[in-house]
């Protein structure tokens, strides 16, 4: 299969995907105990403006007519309105995404830069301490929740050594960049504002660090594995015959093929990395979507939560996407359409 | 794959060997799996870990210094004390001995993972035995459809909406955290019980018209099961990873009764200056996790090779 058709193909499952998940958190909001419009109205509203919300929010009808209301308005970004905000959940995702996009960013970035240069070294320096260090690291890396390492970070750096703000997303005494993206580094950047961008460059690498931590080791010990494997092939062989510098080997040929299972891995770390958002972003008191999200789910705001799994799963699909790019670009078997399939 | 194994080890000699009792097999399969799991000194320690938890856990009332401090207790006398020898790493601001609460929340954590897991991995690797025999039926399409939607979300998110519309309690969280897990498992024996339908002792045993059931159960399921082993000794660690994440947010275990998440943020409220509430539930969980997974690499060593 060529990769054309192949992108295709997997973009149309991501749909059917999407849809699913759909009907999922639809589902998940329907079994919840209890009267959704009650609870949005709460035990003291009158019967009659109960029944009235009830009809509004098409809670009379079966369910999959339910579903069909529901769906048509998530299509055209209608996602209710928000108990807890009292807004549009619309705006509030809007408000609150690009946070969280900007955090994750980071995040993703910090892990493939450290994972590929923590790899290569342990490939290096098989053997040695170096080696060790890093394999430990990796142990540690995985036994350690995100949450644990961002109250670690938090007690760390809020209170023993203060070198990095650890609260919030930018200082009290600096301007925001006006809105553009909605990323602070991001605006400041294209408004020229230096001081906002490193202040808020700043408050993003203790939650970036702390969501990323957990992967960086992991990742760097499949690098590792993948390039010392990658080795003794006969192709770097044939490279040297030619007299190619072994530092061009080293980062085109051998580094290159050996990503595939790291960037594999990556997909399905960032999904983890999405998951600890909600924790790390709550500790972190980042006014991002995970920390809107799970104060949403502490106070049972459906239509909130319905909102936000959509918006993590779109998230996720399209991240997916791109991995299987990004794995397209670095093995040609499958970009030239040597491999059959998925 | 068994019986080549057999005959291959099968002397040709005429010299008549004679069988060795069954309890010299077993002693003899045990010190061979022993030997592949401990060439690694790490998943022996991983063991120690795991058996000095599970001990602890289970002797929880006899063994913690303040056993009643596992409830509802109050003294405030003692409250917020730094470690020290009469309480080993220090009290919370209601008096209570953090080691005793910390031990008594293993036993959440334990039962989290056995009652997730032994949920969670039957009907996946069921569906998936399934899927993968009846491969490119409708059967094959709805359950790996469904597979695909359930693994499109991260897990830990979907884990937190199910408990959230739930109410929170440990039950519920862990019903919540097997509504995640069993699709994983569903995926697994799928890809293997596909490539098994293949082999010719499945064509063989079609031919002879013999029973569905023991075709799937009998002859491709044991061939599936070093993998599924292997795979839930290196989830242990994730389930309670989740389960402490989900209790952290206060949609597991209620207080009274202790959970290491729970702990962990009730601390983070009066950092720095009593920090031991924080440090120690967080470091405990680091203890169980790497237990678990150090354990779980080693099981796999074991497994694994015995495939190979």
């Amino acid at each position: 299969m060529k990769f054309g058709p192949f992108l295709l193909r997997r973009i149309l499952l991501s749909i059917f995907v999407l849809f699913g998940i759909s009907i999922l958190i639809f589902v998940i909001a329907r079994v919840v105990p209890g009267d959704p419009a009650r609870m949005a109205l709460g035990p003291r509203a009158p019967q009659e403006v109960v029944d009235r919300l009830r009809q509004e929010m098409y809670l009379d009808k079966s369910l999959p007519e339910q579903y069909y209301y529901w769906i048509k308005g998530v299509l055209t970004g209608d996602f209710g309105r928000s108990l807890f905000t009292k807004r549009a959940v619309i705006e509030d995702v809007k408000e609150y995404l690009p946070a969280t996009m900007e955090l994750a960013l980071l995040a993703g970035i910090l892990m493939v830069i450290f994972a590929i240069i923590l790899g290569s070294l342990a490939a290096r320096y098989r053997d040695t301490w170096v080696d060790t260090l890093i394999r430990t690291m990796a142990y540690f890396g995985v036994a350690l929740p995100a949450f644990v390492v961002a109250v670690l970070f938090l007690l760390l750096f809020g209170y023993v050594w203060p070198i990095l703000p650890a609260l919030g997303r930018i200082s009290v005494g600096v301007t925001p960049p006006p809105t553009i993206t909605g990323m602070l580094t991001l605006d400041s950047l294209i408004t020229g504002n230096f001081v906002a961008f490193w202040d808020s460059f700043k408050h993003l690498l203790l939650p970036g660090l702390a969501l990323a931590l957990g992967s960086i080791f992991q990742e760097a010990r499949i690098t590792r594995s993948s390039m010392v494997d990658n080795m003794h092939k006969d192709f770097l062989a044939a490279e040297r015959g030619y007299g190619v510098p072994e530092r061009t080997i080293m980062l085109k040929y051998l580094l290159k093929p050996s990503l595939i299972p790291t960037v594999s891995v990556m997909g399905l770390d960032f999904a983890s990395l999405l998951g600890n958002a909600f924790l790390v972003e709550l500790i972190f008191n980042w006014p991002g979507i995970s920390r809107y999200g799970i104060n949403a789910m502490l106070r049972k705001d459906l239509n909130a939560i319905s909102a936000v799994i959509v918006v993590f799963g779109l998230v996720f699909v399209v991240v997916n996407i791109f991995v299987d790019i990004i794995v397209a670009y670095l093995d040609p078997r499958i970009r030239l359409g040597g491999v059959k399939g998925t | 794959m068994k019986m080549a194994n057999n005959s291959n080890n099968s002397p040709v000699t005429l010299q008549v060997a004679q069988p060795p009792s069954v309890a010299a097999r077993i002693k003899e399969g045990l010190r061979k799996n022993w030997y592949k799991f401990s060439r690694n000194k790490l998943s022996v320690i991983g063991l120690a870990i795991v058996v000095l938890v599970i001990i602890l856990a289970i002797f929880a009332p006899w063994v913690t210094p303040y056993p009643e401090h596992a409830g509802a207790f109050v003294n405030f006398d003692n409250a917020g004390l730094s470690p020290s020898g009469t309480y080993l790493l220090g009290t919370d601001i209601f008096g209570r001995d953090i080691l005793t609460r910390i031990i008594f929340s293993f036993r959440g954590a334990l039962v989290m993972a056995i009652v997730v897991l032994g949920l969670a991995v039957p009907p996946g690797v069921i569906l998936g035995l399934l899927a993968g025999y009846f491969k490119n039926t409708w059967i094959d399409t709805l359950t790996m459809r469904l597979t695909d939607v359930f693994l499109a979300m991260p897990p830990l998110i979907l884990a937190l909406a199910i408990a959230s519309v739930l109410e929170p309690n440990l039950m519920n969280s862990m019903i919540a955290v097997t509504l995640m897990w069993w699709p994983w498992y569903t995926r697994l024996v799928y890809g293997m019980a596909s490539s098994w339908r293949n082999e010719y002792f499945v064509i063989a045993s079609e031919l002879t018209g013999t029973s569905k059931f023991h075709i799937l159960f009998r002859e491709i399921l044991p061939n599936c099961l070093s993998p599924v082993f292997t795979k839930m000794a290196l989830d242990v660690g994730w389930v309670i990873l989740i389960g402490a994440s989900l209790s952290f947010v206060g949609l597991g275990e209620q207080p009274p009764t202790p959970a290491l998440g729970q702990m962990v943020s009730d601390g983070a409220k009066y950092m720095p200056d009593l920090w031991w509430m924080t440090i120690f539930p967080a470091l405990a969980i680091v203890l169980i996790i790497l237990g678990f997974n150090l354990m779980g690499d080693g099981i796999r060593d074991m497994l694994e090779t015995r495939m190979g």
